[in-house]
């Protein structure tokens, strides 16, 4: 009986009266919001890529490097700092234990999403609960790796610049939108603008999972019978998760 | 025979009207109803309000524009300081009434008024939906809309006036309070309100595509959807991805203003002084502007379009000239779309290569279009037309599409448009092809689903006579335009009569304010119409135009919930109309091909065995339980 009744339904899937794919509405509206705001992430890196070749790269060897308001630095010189490692130059390795954490992240999502499935409460409480820390986590080192940006080195760097309409030579220390000791402005401008607006979309993340482990835990999703929910976020979560890839890949390594 | 069909199921409804439907009180009713027909009309008055803003701000600049220096000191009541000591018009009002009309007429009239009222309202009364998908998202979307409204509304009222820098709001000069009063809050209300109005625009997009997708009675598929669905559907994916691209630009344009960045500044002086700024891009802002800016054009465009294909199919009584040729150049020009935005930026200074490459896209463009154009051209061919209000619209947009797409041809040409940019050559253009065929499809919606909006007729002779006036007064404005730009007069000047050769624009300006003026007259005929039939036109009937669509299926007004009982499946395509052998010369999406064999072709007669596994199948229809 039910078999026929699928058949029937898979043959008539695009047809009307069904949920094509059966993926409910708002399962589809996640996907076509993600959609949406995989153009707005594009056009930051567009933005970010067009204004970062427009300024000359670095000549020399790399183990020369000195930051320069003349030429784009290079990032794995720029970001060598690592918690309690004051003075060791350790390239990328904080911004890649970063990655990995939010990785991580998307797998206990993914163990979250099918014990869902098994409609599994205290393993979906379970892993939503690994998510959630592994995402409040990725944004403490972010906090972290922005304050250290921001803070800047103990030598700081001597760079030309305009100050109130006239040219001087001043050591700039640290970073903030306007200048910063390590490259070019727009170096400085695009690294709070990405990683910040990626920053907003995980804490948004982070807070939606909050939202759905308590609902979860209070067995709302029990009561409705599904834990679709879970799925709906748990796509959210893995788009940021994404985006971080691209973002980490365009901004630290190339 | 298949009208008998309809009006019986009809009958069956009529004494189970509101069976299970309380009472909703007034704020839930009226103000933040979840309805998508209350959404769509909401929508409507919005637009109707901002369209006789943005229209009355054209006819205040084309007076200066047509008699230079005019004395407007008649308008101090209204516009106050704007209007100087010696009664002309303020220079810097002038660039602020330029650019809100742009951006209410482009944004808030032709994007919000005309996509977000008849996609609420159509989508699920012709697919066969109780409502939208998510009807709380809706809502949501028309309150966005509404606050990013009264945002931009608050900034026509400001000290320094409203964003003056032209609807494209290129910066530096956009992104420098210092440079121009109209870029100091004025620019910022402007920002702020279109974030609103693109989260809006999100939120309606999702729901359209998803309602669409998921939500279509049984029995209707994709091929055999009403082409207004299938342009509600391709316009919302348009807008799904480019807005958001314009919203990370004022994002960055914001972060310029307000924070100290450099995204779009470099090496700038201004009053004398230089700025820090270094190693922003203004070009970058065009890019990201115009990759939004494109597709816009055919946001506003692509759902009159849809409509048109209705109106004229329904009133021709001949099925649509090729059906699936009008969705595929639906897709062609919304792919399209995306890779032309270069050609507004033809002089920036873009490698004249790229320029070819751009110019090559852009004509391409014409063969989606000329497709559209002879489409309707051979639907109308030797049809039974009936001259409504609705009709005559829908055959004016075919005319001003085609008349302003020819332009476009030579507009595209990058060599020409050297000569041509920024010209009232350009003025012409896109106010033929994108705002008075919109404002046409928009007029001809209004006109012909009125019925179903309100369950009144209204008055035919008015609507002619509006026709006339405004599809001449259209030409008379923006005919001549043509010659004004082609001699060289530039956009956005306040004046432009220092030399003795720009003497001779003086005569053809004049005639075109003056038309100008007699079309905005004309539509106060509309919307006297248009309020009066509300409440006081004739009362409808049920299929007024005698049409196939799923729409005409439901009560008069229908009520929450749109269908009384379940909703009809469907059986055959929208465009049924004059089938030989058919007793009437319309046979609605709901009749089976069972009830008319006099009509069926072969294949059709094939479908019939299909039909009664088909009228089973319904899981999707969400009030089908008591709720």
């Amino acid at each position: 009986m039910a078999t026929t009744a699928t058949t029937t339904l898979d043959k008539n899937l695009w047809k009307g009266g069904v949920e094509p794919m059966r993926a409910s509405y708002g399962k589809l509206m996640m996907w076509f919001f993600l959609i949406s705001d995989t153009f707005t992430f594009s056009a930051l890196l567009v933005s970010y890529g067009l204004v970062r070749f427009s300024f000359p790269s670095y000549v020399g060897k790399a183990a020369d490097f000195v930051s320069s308001n003349t030429y784009w630095p290079i990032p794995e010189k720029i970001f060598d700092a690592f918690p309690f490692f004051h003075g060791v130059a350790l390239p990328l390795v904080f911004v890649g234990l970063m990655t990995f954490i939010l990785i991580f992240s998307s797998v206990t999502m993914v163990l979250a999403v099918e014990a869902g499935h098994r409609m599994d409460r205290a393993n979906v409480e379970k892993y939503m609960l690994w998510t959630i820390l592994g995402g409040a986590t990725f944004l403490g080192c972010q906090a972290w790796e922005w304050t250290h940006f921001i803070n800047g080195t103990d030598t700081g760097t001597i760079m030309e610049q305009i100050v109130d309409g006239v040219k001087v030579k001043q050591t700039i220390f640290g970073a903030n939108l306007a200048q910063n000791q390590y490259g070019p402005a727009a170096f400085a401008d695009f690294f709070f603008f990405i990683t910040g607006f990626h920053g907003t979309h995980v804490l948004s993340g982070v807070l939606l999972n909050i939202l759905i482990f308590y609902r979860a835990a209070f067995g709302a999703y029990d009561r409705r019978g599904h834990y679709e929910m879970v799925e709906k976020v748990g796509l959210y979560w893995h788009f940021v998760d994404l985006v971080w890839v691209f973002v980490f890949t365009f901004f630290y390594l190339v | 025979m298949s009208v008998v069909a309809t009006s019986t199921i009809v009958d069956a409804h009529v004494e189970e009207v509101h069976e299970h439907h309380e009472e909703q009180n007034f704020w839930k009713k009226y103000v933040f109803s979840e309805d998508h027909k209350t959404i769509a009309k909401q929508y409507m008055i919005t637009g109707i309000f901002w369209a006789v803003i943005g229209i009355a701000m054209s006819v205040v600049f084309r007076l200066q524009l047509g008699f230079p220096g005019i004395n407007l000191s008649w308008l101090k009541p209204v516009l106050g300081r704007w209007i100087t000591e010696t009664g002309t018009l303020d220079p810097n009002f002038y660039l602020a009434l330029v650019t809100m009309h742009g951006t209410i007429m482009v944004f808030f009239v032709l994007t919000a008024g005309l996509s977000g009222t008849f996609s609420n309202f159509l989508i699920p009364l012709q697919i066969g939906a109780r409502d939208m998908a998510s009807g709380f998202l809706n809502m949501l979307g028309f309150w966005f809309f509404a606050l990013s409204s009264v945002v931009m509304f608050i900034s026509l009222f400001l000290h320094t006036g409203p964003a003056a820098g032209g609807w494209v709001i290129y910066p530096p000069l956009s992104a420098l309070p210092q440079a121009h009063m109209g870029s100091e809050m004025g620019m910022t209300l402007w920002l702020s309100s279109m974030a609103l109005f693109i989260i809006s625009s999100l939120l309606g997009g999702i729901n359209y595509i998803t309602t669409v997708i998921n939500l279509r009675t049984r029995g209707m598929t994709f091929s055999r959807l009403p082409l207004t669905i299938w342009a509600f559907f391709i316009t919302a994916v348009l807008g799904l991805i480019s807005f958001p691209v314009l919203f990370s630009a004022a994002l960055l344009l914001i972060f310029d203003r307000h924070f100290g960045t450099s995204f779009y500044l470099s090496e700038i002086y201004i009053n004398g002084e230089a700025l820090p700024n270094m190693g922003g891009s203004p070009i970058l802002f065009q890019h990201l502007f115009w990759f939004l800016g494109h597709p816009e054009v055919y946001i506003v465009l692509l759902p009159a379009l849809g409509m048109t294909s209705e109106i004229i199919a329904t009133n021709a009584r001949k099925p649509i000239f090729g059906y699936r040729a009008m969705i595929a150049s639906l897709l062609g020009i919304a792919f399209l779309a995306f890779v032309v935005w270069a050609h507004h930026m033809f002089v920036t200074g873009m490698n004249p290569f790229l320029g070819s490459i751009f110019m090559f896209l852009t004509l391409i463009i014409a063969v989606p279009s000329a497709v559209k154009a002879f489409n309707y051209i051979t639907t109308l061919w030797r049809g039974n037309i009936i001259f409504t209000p609705a009709m005559l619209f829908s055959i004016g947009l075919v005319s001003l599409f085609v008349s302003g797409g020819v332009t476009g041809i030579i507009l595209g040409n990058s060599a020409l448009d050297i000569q041509l940019h920024d010209t009232y050559f350009v003025v012409a253009h896109f106010h033929i092809v994108m705002g008075a065929a919109s404002a046409f499809g928009f007029f001809a919606g209004i006109y012909h689903w009125f019925p179903k909006m309100f369950g009144r007729m209204m008055n035919n002779s008015m609507g002619q006579i509006h026709f006339w006036a405004t599809f001449i007064g259209v030409y008379l404005i923006f005919y001549p335009m043509h010659y004004i730009g082609i001699a060289g007069f530039p956009r956005r000047y306040y004046q432009f009569t220092t030399y003795d050769f720009a003497k001779s624009y003086t005569n053809l300006n004049m005639f075109v304010t003056i038309a100008a003026i007699f079309t905005f007259a004309a539509q106060f005929i509309f919307l006297w119409n248009f309020f009066y039939s509300m409440f006081k036109g004739k009362t409808a009937p049920l299929n007024p135009w005698r049409s196939n669509t799923l729409e005409w299926t439901t009560p008069v007004v229908p009520g929450h919930g749109n269908w009384v009982g379940e909703i009809p499946a469907v059986y055959r395509w929208p465009y049924d109309y004059s089938k030989p052998g058919a007793a009437e010369d319309f046979i609605p999406q709901t009749v089976p091909y069972s009830a008319t064999p006099e009509s069926n072709l072969p294949h059709e007669t094939a479908l019939i065995a299909e039909e009664k596994e088909l009228g089973e199948i319904n899981l999707n229809d969400q009030f089908r339980t008591a709720h």
